[in-house]
């Protein structure tokens, strides 16, 4: 099942060393890309079809050619390498393991877009992982592939790593942005799109670590070879990341379209301890549950997961037994976005407030039925009234297991220990 | 949103020692504004200091030509900064989702009897600090623990226990 394609290089002793990669053919694409228009740089990604893998899954080209023409002013590129999403660990392996291969994604990019100033803004828990490409910035400077001949060609570029400090929020693309200019992650309202007014007022493209550096594959082998992998609206390949109640938990890169449970079961060891399959979160904990029915038909793709009423999301599967309290895992999530709410939405500062004080009283026995349809009417009227998606990232989610669950929440609600036991 | 507004102060003046200044002159190029060096700042005072005492934020602003106010906002709304000082070993347990689904409560409740500590509290002799923090984005190798920026996956109350002694 498993390709080799973002994790070539993976298993290679030293690989994140230049001369290592080198060997292996890093950075063999640039004399070829250099030797493109950079139009056709940006036609090539967009023929591949390739999807933004930070969880949104738009198509990388096409927001690339959002950006203005004949415009005045610098154009930024900006990595996102927050990677903050609860069972999301798939960016990493690439910034510890083959950050070259980020860097070659980026001066490609950063060549199709016309940008000589990349920020990678990094979560500042990934402290090792920081380390580890700034090492290799360092390396790829010493050898020329960055500073003001890039590999020689007639092209200054130059990259910079920018410490995030514990905020989800800035993950969120303006908050990203808002965060590298200084100020706290508060995401901007929408339009104008950071492509036409970004990172200090200029045109900025935001791409996912991964989603660079998928690039050199498709610069060196062509669109089609990319498009050899995958569903026809979902090609290529993803580093799945599979948590929680497997035998075998691990990040694993494997092309879209192969069906989940058949994932789960080959890669992963299938659910652990001999244990019955509960649930399954598909790609991240903002995305809503699947029963194992609904699993049973799903495959891991764009359009799969939409059609399951779900989100492929950031392709983080956390696979849950049958020993767990859903109303405490409901518990566990709000907690953690009721903790990252950056406070300047009323619904979502409030509201995910509200949704946890609901879900603590009924976890302990104090909870009623009422309770239990105040906290699905909470979901409905915090959605999509905010200026990000955060709150959403919640509700979506708790309004699944509300609706797939729900005999465990009216449990809560109704099945209460007698004042003598309590 | 969580209750950062509160600011300790030493008494002391503060000022970046000369390893930091170099960064600081170092990065600020980096940037076409200078108020981008706010973060960065703000770690290079953490890293020296181990937390980030009140007096340091005024000379940032200083440092960058802003509003204190500026820096005020960033080091209180970003979680990872710590506003009073840790201990020696500063211990981060994800409490988040993977880790929560594979025993992190285990090590919470290990340290909570064992070496008297709890999410948010100092140990007296200064040696530990705890605190419990949201997904650290290692869920295929959960539970997982950073002790002082290192990680250390697949976690549990027998390795801790080996950990923790090698570190007194």
């Amino acid at each position: 099942m498993e390709v080799r394609i973002l994790s070539r290089k993976f298993d290679i002793a030293d690989a994140h060393l230049l001369e290592v990669a080198k060997q292996h053919g890093a950075y063999a694409t640039l004399d070829k890309v250099f030797a493109m228009p950079p139009a056709d740089v940006t036609d090539e990604v967009k023929n591949s079809g390739l999807r933004g893998r930070g969880g949104a899954g738009f198509p990388a080209g096409l927001k690339w050619s959002f950006l203005p023409k004949g415009v005045d002013k610098p154009v930024y590129l900006t990595v996102n390498s927050d990677e903050s999403e609860p069972a999301t660990f798939k960016d990493r392996y690439i910034l510890t393991r083959d950050p070259h291969l980020l860097i070659e994604g980026i001066i490609i990019c950063c060549y199709a877009i016309g940008c000589h100033d990349c920020y990678i803004y990094i979560r500042g828990e990934y402290t090792t992982q920081r380390k580890a490409l700034q090492f290799a910035i360092d390396e790829a400077y010493a050898a020329g592939y960055l500073g003001e001949k890039v590999a020689g060609h007639d092209f200054k570029l130059d990259v910079t790593v920018h410490r995030g400090a514990g905020a989800y929020v800035c993950g969120e693309e303006t908050a990203l942005l808002e965060s590298i200019e200084g100020r706290k992650g508060q995401p901007r309202s929408k339009p104008p799109f950071p492509a036409v007014a970004g990172l200090y007022g200029c045109p900025t493209i935001i791409n996912n670590v991964q989603t660079i550096a998928s690039l050199p594959f498709i610069l060196a082998n062509g669109a089609a070879a990319y498009k050899a992998y995958g569903t026809e609206k979902s090609p290529g390949t993803h580093l799945f990341g599979i948590s929680g109640h497997v035998e075998k938990p691990g990040m694993y890169e494997l092309p879209l379209g192969l069906p989940l449970l058949e994932v789960i079961e080959k890669m992963a060891g299938g659910v652990w301890r001999g244990r019955k399959l509960k649930a399954v979160i598909p790609g991240g904990s903002s995305t809503p549950v699947l029963t194992p029915e609904e699993a049973a038909t799903a495959t891991l793709d764009y359009e799969s997961m939409a059609a399951h009423k779900t989100m492929f999301g950031s392709g983080g599967i956390v696979v849950l037994d049958e020993t767990v309290d859903v109303v405490e895992l409901t518990k566990n999530l709000i907690d953690f976005y009721h903790h990252e709410s950056c406070g300047q939405c009323t619904p979502c500062r409030e509201g995910l407030g509200w949704m946890l004080k609901i879900v603590k009283q009924l976890l302990r026995g104090e909870g009623t039925i009422a309770d239990i349809e105040l906290l699905r009417e909470l979901c409905d009227n915090i959605e999509m009234k905010t200026v990000c998606v955060l709150s959403a990232a919640c509700t979506m989610p708790v309004r699944s297991y509300l609706d797939k669950f729900r005999s465990e929440f009216v449990a809560y609600a109704t099945d209460r220990p007698k004042p003598e036991q309590a | 949103m969580s209750d950062r507004s509160h600011l300790i102060f030493t008494g002391k003046p503060f000022q970046f020692d000369a390893e930091r200044d170099a960064e600081f002159e170092y990065l600020v190029k980096r940037y076409p504004s200078r108020e981008s060096m706010i973060l960065p700042a703000l770690w290079l005072t953490q890293e020296q200091e181990g937390w980030v005492p009140g007096e340091a934020i005024a000379y940032i602003a200083d440092r960058i030509g802003t509003f204190a106010s500026q820096v005020y906002e960033a080091a209180t709304f970003y979680t990872m900064y710590n506003l009073h000082p840790v201990g020696r070993n500063h211990i981060c347990i994800c409490r988040t989702l993977s880790c929560w689904l594979r025993g992190k409560q285990e090590i919470v409740d290990y340290l909570a009897n064992e070496i008297g500590i709890r999410p948010g509290e100092i140990s007296e002799d200064g040696q530990f600090s705890l605190e419990e923090v949201e997904c650290l984005g290692h869920c295929g190798t959960a539970p997982v623990v950073q002790i002082n920026g290192e990680f250390h996956e697949n976690m549990d109350v027998e390795k801790l226990k080996q950990l923790l002694s090698g570190l007194r």
